[in-house]
């Protein structure tokens, strides 16, 4: 508990500079409204209801297109280490779009699906795919040849060889892979809201911003901030889970 | 003779995975042209690549395309050169001073997960709708990578190195410059290479947001005026550049370890 406690003592001290600062007029209360205050403005926009309807749609198409993104991803990037054609064929591809800024794509989404939902699944699946793509390819590359062919020496099918040694041993990578697409997906998410969206946490900002609403704005930006920080620390805790079974 | 038999089909062969390469990168271009043609999207949703190229001809002759890809990389390699040399500094500084790093390290634990874009409209009350608030979004984005990366290259310096400067009378300033900067140099640019995509999204989603030209702004303009060879050729663009960064990048670390053991290891596609 102590060593927790040492261990954040650095974010208690910027909190309290940071009241302090706005509630001795060193920092205009308009340029950065009290903690105090934001905490409150959190506090009501969760009552009212606004944050967790904006969170819930803005989880949802993050979730939507990350799934999208993980299952068809890590589908090709086994494909493309377990095929020579398919790495032929995706892999200059893959090449290709890896250094396109994936957040360029946010107006032709729009242009393809208009303003929902759909445009942002979309983007999320496109961006995300990349990561996980090559994450699988690389981890299911580096399967040890000596393990495939004694599964296959001991009569197991191509296929069988492919589900019991090859996925298992990509899986590390993928997971790597996935957790980047996690980060990456809150940043095309929160892009994408603050450019094209009638609701969503990204969309809540900018709105709030707009109408000068500033500690509300403060609010949700600690809001969607603090999402990220938490699903990457949960999909680590999984990943070790899931990844116990190597020494 | 043998040998040679052996190898020709393998040289043959290796031609024939380089065409294949090229190949599907043209077959996706034809079917980009063929799908537009075909009739079965209309070309508002996707407007053929002759189109698309047309346009980004017709703004390379008025000029408007070197104005915005100039604005967009000035403020994504601008803040990208901020974020090099502070994160580099920093991370050397976390890596070695221990309150510095009892300070930063739950600042970067936090941060870093953290989809700091979302933090653009407070940067944009606090600085205005200008280049600094841009510059200062990149840095911000793209300083995290960087930061981490020195810490470990610095932490992985072998001690032995250390101890024998030290010994032949090193003084700190030579001991940071001559042995710790240089060796953990491949890490440092493995972080500057993670860093520079961020740089060049975050500066062009910030034109997308704020305004102000640029390649991002240009395309945003282009989609409220349902114009869409213009957002397709803005997203061709973004995507030529950002191609190029990375290998201009990839080709700079070549250059700066030729002295490292790595420069001797196949190069990786």
């Amino acid at each position: 508990m102590t060593g927790a406690l040492h261990r954040y003592l650095p974010l208690v001290i910027l909190a309290l500079l940071w009241e302090a600062a706005t509630r001795l007029g060193i920092v205009s209360t308009l340029a950065l409204p009290p903690l105090s205050q934001v905490l409150r403005a959190a506090y009501d926009l969760a009552r009212s209801g606004d944050l967790l309807t904006n969170a819930a749609a803005s989880l949802y198409r993050a979730g939507a297109g990350l799934a999208l993104s993980i299952v068809i991803g890590g589908a090709l990037g086994i494909a493309m280490a377990w095929w020579r054609p398919v790495n032929v064929v995706v892999g200059p591809l893959v090449e290709l779009f890896y250094p396109v800024p994936k957040s360029a794509l946010i107006p032709v989404t729009a242009l393809w699906l208009g303003f929902g939902d759909g445009s942002k699944i979309l983007l999320i699946f496109l961006g995300c795919m990349i990561p996980v793509t090559l994450g699988a390819f690389n981890g299911a590359r580096s399967s040890d040849q000596a393990l495939i062919w004694s599964a296959r020496s001991m009569g197991a099918s191509r296929l069988r060889v492919l589900w019991d040694v090859v996925v298992p041993s990509a899986l590390p990578e993928l997971l790597n892979g996935v957790r980047t697409a996690l980060a990456l997906s809150f940043v095309l998410l929160v892009s994408a809201e603050l450019i094209v969206a009638r609701s969503g946490l990204g969309y809540m900002i900018g709105f709030l911003g707009a109408g000068g609403t500033y500690d509300g704005m403060f609010a949700a930006v600690l809001t969607v901030a603090f999402l990220g920080f938490v699903a990457d620390r949960i999909y680590q805790r999984l990943m070790n889970r899931v990844l116990q079974w190597r020494e | 003779m043998t040998r040679r038999r052996v190898a020709m089909p393998g040289l043959v062969g290796s031609m024939a995975w380089w065409m294949a390469r090229w190949i599907a990168i043209a077959v996706l271009l034809v079917a980009w042209e063929g799908l537009a043609r075909s009739g079965l999207v209309t070309p508002f949703m996707l407007p053929s690549l002759s189109v698309v190229l047309a346009r980004i001809w017709s703004d390379a002759l008025s000029g408007d395309l070197l104005q915005n890809l100039w604005l967009t990389l000035y403020r994504a390699l601008a803040g990208f050169a901020i974020a090099a040399g502070a994160g580099t500094a920093l991370g050397v500084l976390i890596a070695r001073n221990r309150f510095i790093r009892w300070f930063f390290d739950p600042l970067i634990s936090v941060g870093f997960p953290m989809p700091k874009i979302a933090f653009l409209p407070i940067i944009a009350l606090w600085l205005g709708y200008n280049d600094a608030s841009k510059m200062t979004m990149v840095v911000f984005d793209s300083i995290f990578p960087v930061v981490t990366a020195a810490i470990a290259g610095t932490l992985a310096v072998e001690k032995e190195l250390l101890w024998s400067a030290r010994n032949m009378g090193a003084s700190e300033r030579q001991l940071l410059w001559e042995i710790v900067l240089p060796a953990a140099l491949p890490q440092v640019l493995t972080g500057l290479q993670v860093a520079l995509p961020i740089a060049l999204i975050v500066s062009i989603v910030a034109e997308m947001t704020m305004g102000g030209a640029g390649l991002g702004s240009a395309m945003m303009v282009a989609s409220r005026f349902a114009d869409s060879p213009g957002v397709f050729a803005g997203i061709t663009e973004i995507a030529v550049a950002g191609y190029c960064l990375v290998k201009c990048m990839a080709l700079l670390r070549r250059r700066l370890l030729l002295w490292h053991q790595e420069a001797l290891a196949p190069a990786t596609a």
